[in-house]
């Protein structure tokens, strides 16, 4: 066999196992996520948000002059899955954002189990990768926890029909229904810049309670910056800012202007954030 | 063929200085089990650390199997089964559960023998029984064989192990070498770290002595073991008688203690010394040449016991 076919052997052995695998990591980084107790528990807690506020409505009634959308939910219980994501938006839900991507680089730092990934090899690019998406599945999986315990607890203790939106037109359940899961998605992708912070706080670090502790801070200061009035020049730079645009779904025609620029600035927040833990992770000394 | 693992002038300066690696060659052969030797903290897991692209060296090369690390670690790192720095897993998953993980993070491994070869695996190291098991549950020795099954989930062309029998209760540590010596005997070759002169001695057929970030020493193990000069000792009750007649015949280095003297014979055959002895009535119990053990040569090599290296 002369030196050339054995060149063009090897490539047949080596070439089909090169990249092949791809997903297998995505997946184990689902099964990693998704099957740890807390994170069950923190969905449960998500879960419960509803089931609470729909029991607070049923006991203390509601004669429909309540601010927003609680105030609706006795008349239509589909606004239950609507207030519920609007209450959940401001605390519990970064709070589990927080956790989980806190938890993400820093808990396999922490463990040691980073050593053997990157032996494995998995790759330091292709690693973080697999732990962004985890992050926002997770954020998906979060909200539409939240919009279907909603739909479960809001069909079963109040009436359903027609939704009357905020701009005073009416549209069927079923309209209604796919509006308050546009709500769902777009909240999960309003999490996308704070998995972000979380994501490279958590390359910095072995340690993933300060990961943690330090993603919650940056939320905390942003949330005050976002309260100070006099700070309104750069109001729209801010992480939180457009948060509530969600409920704009809710006109007739929906309202995409402040979507859209909350999604933007989503996305300015991830892309530094990303790029950030990925010059991390790929020239940190692993210990 | 070049040699499995190769460095040059590989040198790792810590943040504030310290020089944790100074300027190590390294060449470990192919087919060699080679006993990476030092006390804590000369300078090993940080050696091992650079060759397998999980910190980058302040200067100077590593290749592994024949390429540049860590430039080519995605295409090198399938063929090399690693344990660094003791065994890591998560706690709150099954020892079948963390092989997969660690598994599917190498894209080149096949999901669909993933299971069969992590049940080969486990069996190997002598885990089966535990295998759906927390590793929470798991004692440390069971932790280390776990940690040398990931290695072995795939057939690898060069194993490197740090510390591999650490924390193993003597018939684990039994189980280990011999799986050592196993998968030597099937050509893979062996890169293991110890702080246990024991080791080198029982597995490896190659050396190589760490000391304070620097390397003294790599060749054969015999080599090593031949290196300092064998001494001639002398049983005797006549010490004194003893001691004149061997400094009459020109040995030096002449050590006196409660019923031996011993000391370096030069260039003289044994048998002169017999001679003599007898002839100046030394009444002798015992006689003869004493190869050093690794240890004394690992004193004499740095000068300092088999400590912690500050």
């Amino acid at each position: 066999m002369s030196p050339s076919d054995a060149a063009v052997e090897s490539a047949v052995v080596q070439a089909p196992s090169a990249g092949r695998h791809t997903l297998a990591l995505f997946l184990s980084e689902l099964r990693l996520v998704f099957g740890r107790a807390r994170t069950q528990v923190g969905l449960g807690v998500l879960a419960a948000v509803p089931l609470l506020v729909g029991i607070a409505v049923k006991i203390a009634g509601s004669d429909g002059g309540d601010e927003g959308f609680i105030g609706q939910i006795a008349g239509n219980g589909l606004f239950l899955i609507v207030a519920s994501l609007g209450l959940s938006l401001p605390f519990f839900l970064p709070t589990a954002v927080t956790v989980i991507s806190g938890e993400s680089l820093a808990g396999e730092a922490s463990l040691g189990t980073l050593r053997n990934l990157l032996t494995a090899p998995a790759g330091r690019s292709r690693l973080l990768a697999a732990k962004m998406v985890a992050l926002a599945i997770f954020c998906l999986v979060a909200t539409m926890t939240i919009w279907l315990s909603g739909l479960i607890v809001g069909f079963i203790l109040f009436p359903v029909g027609d939704v009357l939106l905020l701009s005073g037109s009416t549209v069927s359940l079923g309209e209604g229904l796919l509006r308050a899961l546009g709500i769902a998605v777009v909240i999960s992708l309003s999490l996308l810049g704070l998995a972000g912070i979380g994501l490279f706080v958590s390359s910095l670090t072995s340690t993933p309670l300060a990961a943690m502790a330090a993603t919650f801070g940056a939320f905390i200061v942003l949330g005050i910056l976002t309260a100070i009035p006099q700070l309104h020049a750069i109001h729209p730079w801010l992480l939180m800012f457009r948060w509530q645009s969600f409920a704009d779904l809710l006109r007739d025609p929906p309202y995409w202007h402040d979507i859209g620029l909350n999604l933007l600035v989503q996305a300015a927040y991830l892309v530094v954030f990303y790029t950030a833990a990925w010059a991390r992770i790929t020239s940190r000394d692993i210990t | 063929m070049s040699a499995p693992v190769v460095t040059r002038g590989l040198t790792k300066r810590f943040h504030g200085g310290q020089v944790a690696v100074d300027a190590v060659d390294l060449e470990v052969p192919a087919g060699s089990v080679f006993g990476f030797l030092g006390p804590n903290g000369s300078g090993k897991t940080t050696t091992i650390r650079m060759l397998l692209g999980l910190i980058a060296p302040t200067s100077g090369e590593v290749q592994l199997l024949g390429e540049p690390m860590p430039k080519a670690q995605l295409r090198v790192l399938p063929r090399v089964g690693a344990l660094v720095e003791g065994p890591a897993f998560y706690p709150f998953w099954t020892g079948q559960a963390n092989l997969l993980r660690f598994d599917a993070a190498d894209r080149t491994a096949d999901p669909r023998t993933r299971k069969t070869r992590a049940g080969e695996a486990l069996e190997r190291v002598g885990l089966s029984n535990a295998a759906g098991k927390k590793v929470r549950a798991y004692s440390l020795g069971m932790r280390q064989r776990l940690a040398i099954a990931v290695a072995l989930m795939q057939r690898r062309e060069l194993l490197v192990l740090d510390e591999p029998t650490n924390g193993l209760d003597p018939q684990g540590t039994r189980e280990v070498r011999h799986l050592i010596r196993d998968l030597a005997s099937d050509g893979t070759t062996i890169f293991t770290s110890t702080h246990l002169l024991a080791e080198v001695e029982q597995v490896c057929t190659h050396a190589a002595i760490m000391s304070r970030g620097k390397l003294l020493r790599q060749s054969t193990v015999a080599q090593l073991r031949t290196e300092l000069r064998a001494r001639l000792v002398v049983r005797t009750p006549d010490l004194e008688q003893a001691a004149q007649t061997l400094q009459g015949l020109g040995v030096t280095d002449l050590k006196t203690t409660d019923e031996t003297v011993e000391g370096d014979p030069g260039e003289l055959p044994i048998e002169k010394f017999a001679a003599a002895l007898v002839a100046a009535d030394v009444r002798i119990h015992g006689f003869g040449l004493e190869r050093p053990s690794l240890e004394e040569t690992f004193v004499a090599l740095t000068g300092e016991g088999f400590d912690v290296a500050e």
